[in-house]
């Protein structure tokens, strides 16, 4: 154990652990909602996160930036990361409203049981995963250098560079419109009363198939959103890309109570702290074993997450 | 009638996959049969390659492989099409796949030689089984010294070890590059962590701080330790493990700002590092290799290659071409069962394009013919030779 490692650290670690925790909670907003919404896993809201950081890198490939391209002037950087970032959240949102479309609506028409939702869930996922697999020769695709990692500022020892600042303002802005489009408009009434009873909400007006594929747009927007930050802060992309970020997302997403949009938020940056300062303590072979230990153990003490409620109830 | 249809239906996608699957094995191993082609020679055998093929680190196989069949390709090209046949099996440098397809190979009579398998770990999972079915088998990569200790008397290695390899680069770290502080990791594969801990004993008090990463291929975020060499004010950091673990680290270490030099060894030395690190991070990484610059290979190998595979020869291809020239010349000379041909290796001295071979008793390379090279990526992501390293041990 290198308690030291830790408390020498701990500002960086804390730091990258933010950045990283910001981009699990736009990634685990995507398992909230559906979940919230339709009570089922969406194990392919990985693939959808995976295809939105290759659609960003096809984009800028357009313009003959790749991995060992220099960095443009900052006026482009910033038309670049706005065109990357529009393109990799409208080709997510596209990808879960398909896959909402194709593997999870003829099931829910035909009234087939849970497990069905959850077999063809990674089923969707398996196919998508693989079919970019096999097109891109499972070989990894390296990001344009398009953001040169300079220091912000710096408190004590910590080095907060602008990428990590522009990962976490990015994050507070998407978190507070989405609150506010949950709370506030009439489309998120909706998505709430479709999340507290659907059939009831069926009878007041509001249309079950539009409200679930909003939310599926609206996942598949997040995730696209956190895949480009993905690919600033990692710098390449594979075909499973999406797999291992996933895991840890989903996890945040109980961590701060499934189906809670501000217990997504929360549980993400827990999950992004505790990953660092784990890998610190531990070795970064632990990483993922710090990861499920902190969830278990919040689970044996507050079993319904840290935030506990669901979408439908009184507070979103 | 549903019911019946369903299992009509049901009845024939079974049977297109039972004879599907039966026709791809025969396809994969029994390339236009019995060859009897060849011209009065010894011809209608085969010689096995096993190795990785596909996966996060199968530039390395995929060299050895070429290197491989251009030997098989130039040797039919004198004695006739098909005479000895190609049959490549692919590992994808699994230590958990290697086992299947090991048994695979074997149970074809015609191999009788086999060049593999490149990694460490999955040479140590197909070791035992390539020798129980008494086959002789060439690694023309793998270095782990324990390989030769288990007693596989058709176990052969074309190469140092990391016996040699990681006093080597720790000796290179030293000399040359004169830091204060090191920092040490590996990706806890069999290979990896033996070349680290080699590095490591040598250096000894001068490693500051260890840690290690997950297999090759199965972590992308490494900010946790980039965080640790950081902190550690190490200037050095020696990684062993393959390229794709080595290149992403090598990335996020430039951008979060680290001006020191990262050192690897064989299983780095592949353009795929720069390609996972970008050439400009890349440039300045040092690699070890217990192989000498395809460059100084000789005769008209380096032009050959390059004609067949539209690619220049990359690690350990010259090896592999070596290695299955040795098998190809115990052919010729009339080995062509798998007892005589182990025989054969016991006590041939063979002087190919990269080295001379000559194997001890437990399979390993006559010490005269040990080499252990570094060299460094430019700024266009290439590996260029710097210097032999003189082997003290």
């Amino acid at each position: 154990m290198h308690f030291d490692d830790l408390a020498h650290n701990w500002g960086p670690l804390t730091a990258s652990g933010l950045a990283q925790g910001a981009i699990y909670a736009l990634f685990a907003l995507g398992y909230t909602l559906v979940y919230g919404v339709l009570r089922l896993i969406n194990f392919a809201h990985s693939e959808v996160f995976m295809v939105g950081s290759y659609a960003a890198l096809i984009t800028w490939g357009f313009f003959g930036l790749d991995e060992n391209s220099a960095t443009p002037p900052t006026t482009e950087v910033i038309g670049y990361v706005v065109l990357g970032v529009l393109v990799a959240a409208a080709i997510s949102g596209i990808t879960a409203l398909v896959v909402e479309l194709v593997a999870y609506r003829p099931l829910r028409r035909h009234n087939a049981p849970p497990l069905a939702f959850l077999i063809t869930a990674i089923g969707a996922s398996l196919v998508i995963s693989e079919a970019v697999g096999v097109a891109t020769h499972r070989n990894q695709r390296g990001v344009p250098p398009l953001i040169q990692p300079a220091d912000a500022f710096t408190i004590g020892n910590t080095h907060v560079t602008n990428l990590e600042i522009l990962i976490i303002l990015l994050t507070l802005v998407m978190m507070v419109g989405l609150d506010r489009f949950i709370n506030r408009t009439r489309l998120g009434r909706g998505i709430r009363a479709v999340a507290q009873s659907p059939d009831t909400a069926a009878l007041m007006g509001v249309n079950k198939d539009r409200v679930i594929s909003l939310v599926f747009l609206i996942g598949g927007l997040m995730a696209g959103i956190a895949a480009v930050m993905y690919l600033f802060k990692i710098g390449t992309t594979r075909y499973d890309a999406g797999f291992s970020l996933g895991i840890a997302a989903f996890t945040a997403a109980v961590l701060g109570g499934i189906g809670n949009l501000r217990g997504a938020v929360v549980g993400g940056i827990i999950i992004g702290l505790f990953e660092n300062y784990g890998s610190a303590l531990f070795g970064s072979n632990y990483r993922n074993v710090v990861t499920f230990v902190v969830l278990i153990v919040i689970l044996m003490f507050r079993p319904s997450g840290i935030l506990g409620e669901a979408l439908g109830r009184a507070r979103a | 009638m549903r019911q019946g249809l369903v299992r009509a239906l049901g009845g024939a996608a079974i049977l297109a996959l039972v004879v599907g699957a039966a026709g791809c094995n025969s396809g994969s191993d029994n390339d236009g049969g019995g060859g009897s082609s060849g011209g009065g020679k010894n011809c209608g055998y085969k010689i096995a390659f096993m190795g990785a093929l596909t996966g996060s680190a199968a530039n390395l196989g995929i060299n050895i492989e070429q290197g491989y069949e251009l030997a098989i390709k130039q040797y039919n090209e004198k004695n006739g099409a098909d005479c000895i046949q190609v049959a490549k099996f692919d590992t994808q440098g699994d230590p958990a796949v290697a086992p299947g397809v090991a048994r695979q190979a074997v149970s074809d009579p015609k191999v009788i030689g086999v060049v593999g398998l490149p990694f460490s770990g999955e040479s140590e999972a197909a070791g035992p089984i390539l020798n129980d079915a008494k086959i002789p088998n060439i690694s023309p990569a793998a270095t782990n010294p324990t390989l030769s200790t288990h007693g596989w008397t058709y176990f052969h290695r074309a190469v140092a070890t990391d016996k040699n390899q990681g006093p080597a680069a720790a000796a290179y770290i030293q000399d040359v590059l004169k830091p204060q502080k090191v920092f040490v990791a590996d990706d806890q594969s069999a290979y990896g962590s033996g070349l680290a801990e080699a590095v490591k004993a040598k250096l000894g008090p001068m490693v500051v701080a260890t840690d290690k990463t997950s297999a090759d291929g199965k972590q992308t975020d490494f900010s946790a330790i980039v965080q640790k060499i950081i902190s550690s004010g190490a200037t050095v950091f020696f990684y062993g493990g393959y390229y794709t673990n080595a290149g992403l680290i090598r990335k996020q270490l430039t951008a979060a700002g680290w001006k020191g030099t990262m050192v690897g060894g064989d299983g780095v030395k592949d353009p795929g590092f720069a390609k996972a690190a970008g050439n400009a991070a890349a440039a300045g990484t040092v690699v070890t290799c217990p192989c000498a610059p395809a460059s100084e290979a000789g005769g008209t190998f380096v032009a050959d290659y390059k004609q067949t595979w539209n690619q220049d020869a990359g690690t350990y291809s010259d090896v592999a071409y070596d290695a299955t020239n040795i098998f190809l010349k115990g052919i010729d000379e009339g080995n062509t069962t798998p007892e005589k041909m182990n025989e054969f290796l016991k006590t041939v001295e063979y002087t190919g394009v990269a080295n001379t071979y000559k194997f001890t008793d437990t399979g390993e390379l006559d010490p005269q013919y040990l080499k252990v090279w570094a060299f460094k990526f430019d700024a266009s992501g290439v590996d260029q030779p710097v210097q032999q390293i003189k082997l003290t041990s």
